[in-house]
């Protein structure tokens, strides 16, 4: 599995030299990452050249690294059948600028797309329904951004009064406890006078 | 008299429907009784789980999987404690392993009778959905026998499973098994052949080879579009490669060739069970590394390490090594995966859970255009959607 993912990357390498920007294969899973605007050649050659033939977009999903200039990673999970092999392309997108749309080449990646634009912001370009698709109709925010709190900002409750449901900020008996287990003593691998441990 | 005109008109299916199968709302389209347009609207049983998993430590993320697709539940843990393993580089040992794979094949065959028999009674047959509740009841019993709940198991944990097998379940396992198949025989005679099933089934919401894989599709519907792929066969994980089985293929893609693909999956899966049942290996169910899985309660009493352990697993919990990985398991509804993302600390970055559910929901549109209303409920009894694992 690893040796059929090291010459598929290379493979790659050799054709896609222009586009690919890193590749990597890491426990037999080959990943690359390309240039936005280069996606759709990737995609097309992917699934369309006889040693890939990754014919199936199996998920599309974002990923937030608010600390990154681009906070957002875009990964598309592709699985070949006929050469029993997956990949996995990611892009770099961040709030503003839209992320070409795969749908002209998979049609699954239509919904896939609504949730990553639904949980994240993520825009993409020239999708035909860019609606949200998991949260309420009326949501504000995109809920799995690392800024946007666990509990979130609004709860909803029926009103029998009005009669409808009714949207309010939430109120919570007891505030949502994040208990830092982490201990401080694992975590310090450079402990004061340790340099003097390398030296004989 | 002018030429009649007729209008579109607008109807919403669900979301309190019987055929929905859950919290769907379908707008429908209708021109006359024809389906112009299905646009399904999700996310009624939205309840973020991924962000939830990412709050929580990866032990205390396995039963949020249990909650995706309630119907088969070991399958979903089984995705993520893969991931989490492959993740950490730990190698269950072959007793873990085998329980495992027997819990899938019993979750698989769980999942298809509540399928098969619902789909029944949708296009009009009573008698299968109570024939197999009655075994369905007898699987949760082999559930609750090993963990001690019928649906929310949590009993896959990372690095085996949570609790050995119990005195004399493995020998009642192996009866269930010898009898079962004709239970499967007689909801066969009464529907396969069955005048007014197959009037309902049988060319109804076609999908061609093409169109299953430009979909995404994956599981008994890929299959029933004439694809031979089943990941147990084509990757294996667990002990799949060492035991003996087929892949049911159906020919046409139409809702009969689908029920037709699960109706042969479960005898698939009893023969699965039996050879499991039969080669169980003896040994330890869990790695006994206790870094990662916890130490015996006997254990505890006497040593202080041992104590340690169990109190650090259980509130710091295990750290996974930074790193990521797509790990897929061939779930009874398709293929389940994970994308796991870890930064090196106790809790998952990101946890993408890939519903199967989800891509052929979103097919329902292309599956349905053109058909009757009522074969749109044929389609979406045939497809096999539980709205856990596509809202999550």
């Amino acid at each position: 599995m690893t040796q059929a993912a090291i010459e598929l990357g290379e493979y790659l390498a050799a054709n896609l030299s222009q586009d690919l920007l890193e590749k990597q294969v890491v426990k037999d899973e080959l990943a690359i990452k390309v240039l936005p605007s280069a996606l759709p050649r990737v995609l097309a050659f992917l699934r369309d050249d006889s040693n890939c033939l990754f014919k199936q977009l199996m998920d599309i999903c974002g990923v937030d690294y608010p600390e990154r200039e681009k906070r957002f990673e875009v990964v598309y999970n592709l699985l070949s059948l006929k050469h029993n092999q997956r990949i996995r392309v990611k892009i770099d997108a961040d709030e503003a600028t839209p992320v070409p749309t795969a749908i002209g080449l998979f049609s699954s990646a239509n919904w896939w797309e609504r949730e990553a634009w639904d949980m994240y912001g993520i825009l993409f370009a020239d999708h035909p329904d860019l609606r949200r698709l998991l949260t309420d109709y009326t949501f504000e925010g995109h809920p799995l951004r690392k800024d946007f709190p666990l509990t979130g900002h609004v709860e909803a409750r029926y009103d029998d009064e009005q009669k409808r449901i009714v949207y309010e900020p939430v109120k919570l008996v007891q505030e949502f406890r994040s208990f830092d287990f982490l201990s401080p003593w694992e975590g310090m691998t450079n402990l004061p006078g340790d340099d003097k441990a390398g030296r004989s | 008299m002018g030429e009649a005109k007729s209008h579109n008109y607008t109807i919403n299916l669900g979301p309190q429907h019987p055929s929905a199968h859950g919290v769907l709302r379908l707008v429908l389209e209708m021109s006359g009784e024809v389906v112009e347009r299905a646009d399904p609207h999700i996310g009624l049983l939205h309840r973020g789980t991924e962000k939830l998993i990412e709050h929580k430590t990866y032990q205390q993320a396995t039963p949020y999987f249990d909650r995706l697709d309630y119907v088969g539940t070991m399958n979903q843990e089984h995705a993520f404690v893969l991931a989490a393993e492959k993740l950490l580089g730990v190698v269950v040992p072959p007793r873990g392993q085998m329980i495992r794979t027997l819990y899938c094949e019993i979750g698989r065959v769980l999942n298809h009778i509540l399928n098969i028999t619902a789909y029944v009674m949708d296009v009009g047959g009573m008698t299968p959905i109570l024939w197999g509740f009655e075994e369905r009841e007898k699987l949760m019993a082999f559930y609750e026998r090993v963990c001690g709940a019928r649906l929310h198991a949590n009993y896959f944990r990372v690095g085996g499973v949570a609790f050995d097998l119990p005195a004399g379940l493995l020998e009642d396992i192996a009866t269930w098994a010898a009898a079962f198949p004709k239970v499967l025989d007689d909801i066969e005679t009464l529907v396969t052949e069955n005048r007014i099933f197959k009037q309902r089934t049988v060319d109804i919401g076609i999908v061609s080879r093409e169109q299953a894989l430009d979909w995404g599709f994956s599981g008994p519907n890929l299959r029933a579009s004439g694809l031979a792929w089943d990941l147990r066969k084509a990757q294996p994980y667990e002990c799949y490669a060492d035991l003996d089985f087929d892949i049911p293929v159906g020919k046409h893609g139409d809702c009969y060739d689908r029920y037709l693909v699960r109706m042969a999956e479960m005898r698939e899966s009893v023969k699965l069970i039996r050879q499991c049942a039969a080669k169980m290996p003896g040994g330890p169910c869990k790695v006994e590394d206790r870094k990662v899985s916890p130490p015996p309660r006997a254990e505890m009493k006497r040593s202080m390490e041992a104590l340690i352990h169990h109190f650090k697993l259980f509130t710091e919990g295990f750290h996974v090594p930074a790193g990521e990985t797509y790990t897929a398991v061939e779930a009874p509804k398709g293929e389940f995966a994970v994308y796991l993302v870890s930064d090196g600390t106790n809790k998952p970055y990101r946890c993408k859970i890939r519903a199967p559910g989800y891509a052929h929901l979103q097919a329902l549109e292309m599956m349905t255009k053109g058909h009757m209303l009522a074969d749109v409920v044929a389609v979406i009894g045939s497809i096999d959607i539980v709205f856990g694992e596509i809202d999550r």
